[in-house]
């Protein structure tokens, strides 16, 4: 199968074609050229799922990792070398089959909504980049091919957050985006060096088979600070995953990189990109499982944590774009979570296959969630919810979708999202009652917030507005129609049939118990949320001024933000750089400079001597004669 | 004639060819045409020496020698092996692309300017201590003359720290170069005669300081590095690329070719002294960068990070961390060379380098920032560029050393890529975006093709190494091994 | 009393570090060119002394301080000439304002 490497190949020439003709191409030509070259993939990765899983299919009852291309990029030493190839196994498949199609919609969009923007070639040449480095992420055949495509998906994220570049506000983003990002994978760099010293490989064929055995083995003796060479080798990858993925503490990057484009934030900041972290650990999951299984609980828990966390940010941020941002780093955690209580192999690898499940799903709705605000934005120019309200008659189709998008995440069947956060919930409950629990009020959580945004957007009272809002083009409607569908569709898939931890499928049916309790809880928050917003009664401005405090608070993300300001800026900036630069201008260059006057300065008492006066001369002349004789006298 | 003598002669020919005319046609031609011969030469000698070295296996190649002051037994030796070919090349690429950054500059300019060339592409091709030496000293001359008269702000006194500090490390290196001279029972100054027969024991310890150090000041070693500051901003455009991209190289040259070559054990038992001081120079020089605000500033500083890198990877005393160290050696001249010259088109049209005040110039001259932006990324080791390469593989061979001190500095070493990351995506962010800071830049022009052809010439170097690196990794790797094999005899 | 070669000499000497002293404490060049001339008349006394007391058949001795003599006219005559010049161009012929030497 080794068309395959065209599904990355393609983007990639579509990036330098768009990236060097800018200045040649019409906008509309470019943008035409760079959605051709993202079907021509999508079609090919359509393909290759159908290859992989219905064709190839089975080997000895499980579906096999193939390396489908693979070329040796650098060798390092005797043992060590870093390739690039494609990896082919089924959530490698899976992703190639999201990534595509998110795009896919992603391109078509952009039609309408980027229109008459400057600089869209550029702009179609940073989405072929981005698609060339999140495809050759997941199909990366070792860890180092999939951290260089991580640093670059990393790039076209800071280059597409800051397309509006005369922005203030999307340049800090930018900024912010990648330097958070890059200090997390300065982790994932260490655990890298960390693994490949003791494993002397960097191949995730050899890492992972035989349940690991090559890392429990190699890295049996190391410890460092107590803690032994597997556990901060994985604890570090995970930091980079958590980074990547916006998990607490490293969250902060990702409501603040919504001021990109919006398409983009469907794209990189809800459907792919972000769940670059839980891919990942899941790629990695053997070794957590059997080398570093304490890593596993810190997965789990910091993901749980991050999930009610982001979840009740969400509930009182007022820009549609940031509710939909702290709603994706909440979903993402859950996927985490999921990996975090799995267990390997069968129905015990349940979590892993749910994770994959939910990762699945939620690139379809929250994209769709995203294209929808992406829409509404669109209609009313601007992202507050102040600005909104009875929007659902003018823009009848933008509403359908986006209330399928709700009721997907909420997780209510027959829609994509009860399946996979079923399959979450279920495999938690399995596990650990306290994190089933945190996630039941997570769910609780999302169907209310998203029912709030869904309220004030399309009902509530209407707005006065300057120009009557008008439903997006065609260009920008098909997208949202084919992933709504894709919403309501995707769930029926027999997944844990395609995906599981060892490649073997299993059957998984839906645990009708805990699917009643999650969808209780979501009914409750959705019931509770029609109460609130559906017509504007002050109800929910009064529960608000009761919890003022705490309101406040999460409106301000707990103060999170300005925590790292103060370590940036206050701490590395005035307290390290500044007295660093000081240092070495004053302390070490002044200690150059002064043996430079210092020299001078002998050298003017020298020439001191050399005062002209003859009589100086002669004086020391016959002194010196005086010393010299009464010198021989004596000796 | 030796193929490797024609590198040091056309510079040279260049210069007395330059005598012949003075119009600024005629200039032009003389030196577009003369380091456009080089490069080919240059290419010519790689191409060369791999035919030679598929069919030998000699450390050396394209070895000529001729007496050259018989008392002494002072030989003019030649002689080059992968490292030394892919220096070659980084200067040639490098001078070539400053010419072009010097578009306007006048004759007497490019006197000094070839005999710069002179001096770096004999010392890139020396195998005689002596004459190395020579062709160091002659290297660092002109550089004098060329901030000291055509430089801006300080230059006078940037011209003078600059000159007297690698002289006091030229110093230290004439005391180590005939300690080692009179104390190796060799009766030659040939490097490689030198490594075969080795430096007593009881000399080694005071010989490596000295050479380390004196090759250590051009290499941005921490604390003498701060000529670099001062005299990159200081000097005009082309000075500070063909300064900081290939002069800069000459001092980690040293220090491996002199320094740990022939001093093997004193370098084992010594690095960790000189370990601290460089992972401390690459983490000083990025946090000293990130508060800078004039633009040459900031590079000279990211210039001491990464140099001190070079170092670093080279006192690792392993095949792959050395390796890496050339690497960076070639990717940060290309890289900090696109990077002055860069800074110089933008100077050149706004008159302050002040970071402060300027803004947006994306959409007045966009493709210089384009550019830049490249250069930022590159420098800040995104992969597909050459820094990357090069980092990763100084990260991965330095972490092979088992012992804490080497893994702590390495880790240490790495937090590096995140502030590097800080302060050149502050500074595209405050000069290149934004708002237009100063309503007169709106009037200004984009780069001219002589200042686009140099930056492209250099962006194509740097991507083609960042995205095809096994050819150079591999040529320098190999090339490492009779090093590395000498290294462990002791 | 015999007048022994003795006195001669401590007259000399006196004669000379007298003159050593007005070289190098006097301020008036005059007076430094007159100490120079004790200095010099100092020596030649001690040539003649020499000259009678332990070689009374040679005559090199006498001969050489009426060499003396001789040069010490002409370098007085130049000494003058320089010190008018001196005073042509500083209006004063003060030791201390005459360090142009040193340039």
């Amino acid at each position: 199968m080794g068309y395959t490497v065209y599904i990355i190949l393609v983007p990639m020439l579509m990036f330098l074609f768009l990236g060097l003709g800018s200045k040649w191409l019409r906008p509309r030509v470019a943008g035409l050229c760079g959605t051709l070259g993202m079907a021509v993939s999508t079609l090919l990765s359509y393909a290759t799922a159908y290859r992989y899983f219905f064709v190839e299919g089975l080997q000895d009852g499980a579906y096999p990792a193939l390396t489908a291309w693979s070329v040796q990029w650098l060798q390092f030493g005797d043992t060590l070398h870093i390739d690039m190839g494609v990896l082919l196994d089924p959530i490698s498949v899976m992703m190639l089959v999201v990534i595509t199609t998110v795009s896919l919609m992603v391109h078509v969009y952009s039609f309408g909504y980027m229109k008459g923007e400057r600089g869209f070639q550029r702009y179609y040449a940073f989405l072929s980049l981005f698609s060339f480095s999140m495809l050759g992420l997941v199909v990366a055949t070792n860890i180092f091919q999939m951290y260089i495509f991580w640093e670059l998906v990393g790039a076209s994220s800071y280059l597409l957050i800051g397309f509006y570049y005369t922005k203030p506000a999307a340049i800090a983003a930018s900024k912010k985006a990648f330097i958070v990002t890059r200090f997390a994978d300065l982790g994932f760099l260490i655990g890298i060096l960390i693994l490949s010293y003791y494993t002397g490989t960097f191949d995730f064929g050899l890492l992972t088979a035989d349940d690991a055995s090559l890392a429990v083995t190699s890295m049996a003796g190391g410890s460092f600070l107590g803690l032994s060479a597997a556990t901060w080798a994985m604890a570090l990858l995970f930091m980079g995953a958590a980074g990547k993925s916006a998990m607490f503490p490293l969250h902060i990057w990702l409501p603040d990189a919504m001021e990109g484009p919006t398409p983009v934030s469907a794209l990189i900041h809800a459907a792919t990109m972000v769940v670059a972290g839980v891919y990942l650990i899941a790629r990695m999951f053997p070794l957590y499982y059997f080398a570093a299984p304490d890593v596993l609980t810190l997965v789990t828990y910091v993901g749980a944590f991050t999930a009610l966390f982001a979840a009740v940010i969400a509930i009182t941020q007022t820009d549609i774009k940031r509710v939909l941002a702290f709603s994706t780093i909440s979903q993402i955690a859950y996927m985490m979570v999921a990996l975090g209580v799995s267990g390997m192999g069968g129905h015990a690898g349940e979590g892993y296959t749910a994770s994959m499940f939910h990762l699945f799903t939620h690139a379809f709705f929250k994209a769709l969630l995203f294209l929808g605000a992406g829409a509404v934005i669109h209609a009313v120019h601007s992202n507050e919810m102040e600005a909104m309200g009875g929007l659902r008659k003018y823009l009848p189709v933008t509403h359908i979708t986006f209330l399928v998008a709700c009721f997907s995440i909420a997780g209510i069947p027959p829609f994509s999202g009860f399946f996979s956060k079923d399959e979450i919930l279920s495999a938690a409950f399995g596990h650990d009652k306290f994190i089933f629990t945190v996630l039941l009020l997570v769910a609780g959580l999302t169907a209310f917030y998203m029912f709030r945004l869904y309220f004030r957007i399309f009902w509530g009272t209407e707005r006065k507005y300057e120009v009557r809002p008008h439903e997006a083009p065609a260009s920008m409607l098909v997208p949202l129609v084919f992933l709504a569908l894709l919403s309501c569709a995707v769930g029926w898939l027999p997944f844990s049939r395609l995906v599981s931890s060892d490649g073997i499928p299993y059957r998984l049916g839906i645990d009708w118990a805990i699917a009643a309790g999650g969808i209780l809880v979501s009914l409750a928050g959705i019931a509770v949320a029609t109460r609130f917003y559906m017509r504007e009664r002050g109800l929910a401005a009064r529960v608000a001024a009761k919890w003022a405090g705490f309101w406040r608070a999460a409106y301000h993300r707990f103060y999170i933000d300005e925590a790292w300001q103060f370590v940036t800026k206050k701490i590395l900036f005035r307290c390290v750089s500044t007295p660093v630069a000081w240092f070495d201008r004053h302390a070490i260059d002044g200690g150059i400079d002064a043996l430079g006057t210092g020299t001078q300065q002998l050298s003017r008492a020298v020439r001191g001597m050399q005062s002209g006066r003859v009589q100086t001369y002669a004086a020391v002349f016959v002194w010196s004669v005086l010393v010299i004789v009464v010198c021989v006298f004596i000796f | 004639m030796n193929i490797l003598s024609v590198l040091v002669l056309i510079p040279l020919l260049t210069l007395l060819a330059l005598f012949a005319g003075k119009g600024q046609r005629f200039v032009r031609t003389a030196v577009t045409a003369g380091f456009g011969l080089q490069l080919v030469c240059a290419v010519a000698v790689a191409v060369v020496f791999l035919q030679q070295r598929a069919v030998s296996d000699e450390a050396m190649l394209l070895f000529a020698d001729t007496v050259w002051y018989a008392p002494f037994n002072i030989h003019y030796t030649v002689g080059v092996d992968g490292i030394s070919v892919v220096m070659i090349l980084l200067s040639a690429v490098v001078a070539f692309a400053g010419v072009f950054s010097a578009w306007n500059m006048e004759r007497d300019f490019f006197v000094w300017y070839s005999l710069l060339a002179v001096g770096v592409f004999g010392y890139f091709i020396s195998l005689d201590l002596f004459a190395m030496f020579m062709f160091y000293e002659i290297a660092l001359i002109p550089m004098f003359l060329l901030i000291g008269v055509w430089g801006n702000g300080r230059k006078v006194y940037a011209a003078t720290k600059l000159t007297l500090m690698l002289m006091g490390g030229s110093a230290f290196l004439l005391t180590g170069i005939l300690g080692i001279y009179f104390t190796s029972g060799a009766t030659t100054m040939n490097i490689m005669e030198i490594a075969r027969l080795g430096v007593p024991m009881s000399h080694q310890y005071w010989i490596f300081c000295l050479t380390f150090i004196g090759f250590g000041v051009l290499g941005a070693l921490f604390p003498f590095h701060t000529w670099s500051p001062d005299g990159h901003a200081a000097a005009p455009t082309s000075v500070s690329m063909l300064h900081a991209g290939v002069l800069m190289k000459l001092g980690g040259y040293g220090c491996f070719r002199v320094a740990i070559f022939l001093m093997p054990q004193a370098a084992q038992e010594l690095s960790w002294i000189f370990l601290i001081l460089t992972g401390i120079g690459v983490v000083y020089g990025a946090y000293g960068a990130v508060v800078q605000t004039d633009l040459k500033y900031m590079n000279a500083y990211s210039s001491v990070s990464h140099c001190s890198l070079v170092l670093f990877a080279i006192l690792m005393l392993n095949r792959t961390a050395m390796t890496g160290a050339v690497l960076q050696m070639l990717s940060h001249g290309l890289m900090t060379a696109l990077f002055f010259s860069l800074i110089g088109v933008i100077y050149g049209r706004t008159h302050t380098r002040d970071i402060r005040q300027m803004g947006g110039l994306m959409r007045i001259m966009p493709f210089a920032s384009a550019c830049y932006v490249i250069a930022g990324f590159a420098s800040l080791g995104l992969p597909g560029f050459s820094g990357f390469v090069a980092e990763m593989t100084v990260f991965i061979g330095s972490f092979e050393h088992a012992d804490l001190l080497r893994r702590v500095l390495t880790v240490l070493a790495t937090t590096s890529i995140v502030v590097t990351a800080v302060y050149i995506l502050r500074t595209v962010g405050k000069i290149l975006y934004g708002p237009v800071q100063n309503p007169e830049h709106l009037k200004l022009d984009d780069a001219h093709w002589y200042e686009r052809f140099s930056a492209v010439a250099l962006i194509a170097c740097i991507v083609a190494i960042g995205v095809w690196p096994s050819g150079v990794q591999g040529l320098i790797y190999d090339s490492l091994a009779p090093v590395v094999e000498h290294l462990n005899l002791f | 009393m015999m007048i022994s070669m003795e006195h001669y000499l401590i007259v000399s000497s006196i004669m000379f570090f007298v003159g050593i002293y007005g070289f190098i404490a006097r301020k008036n060049l005059l007076a430094v060119l007159i100490s120079i001339e004790l200095i010099l008349n100092s020596v030649e006394i001690n040539f003649s002394v020499f000259n009678r007391y332990l070689y009374p058949e040679h005559m090199e001795g006498l001969f050489f301080s009426l060499f003396g003599i001789a040069i010490s006219a002409a370098e007085t005559a130049v000494a003058i000439a320089i010190i008018i010049n001196v005073y042509r161009l500083a209006n004063n012929i003060d030791v201390r304002h005459i360090d142009k030497m040193k340039h």
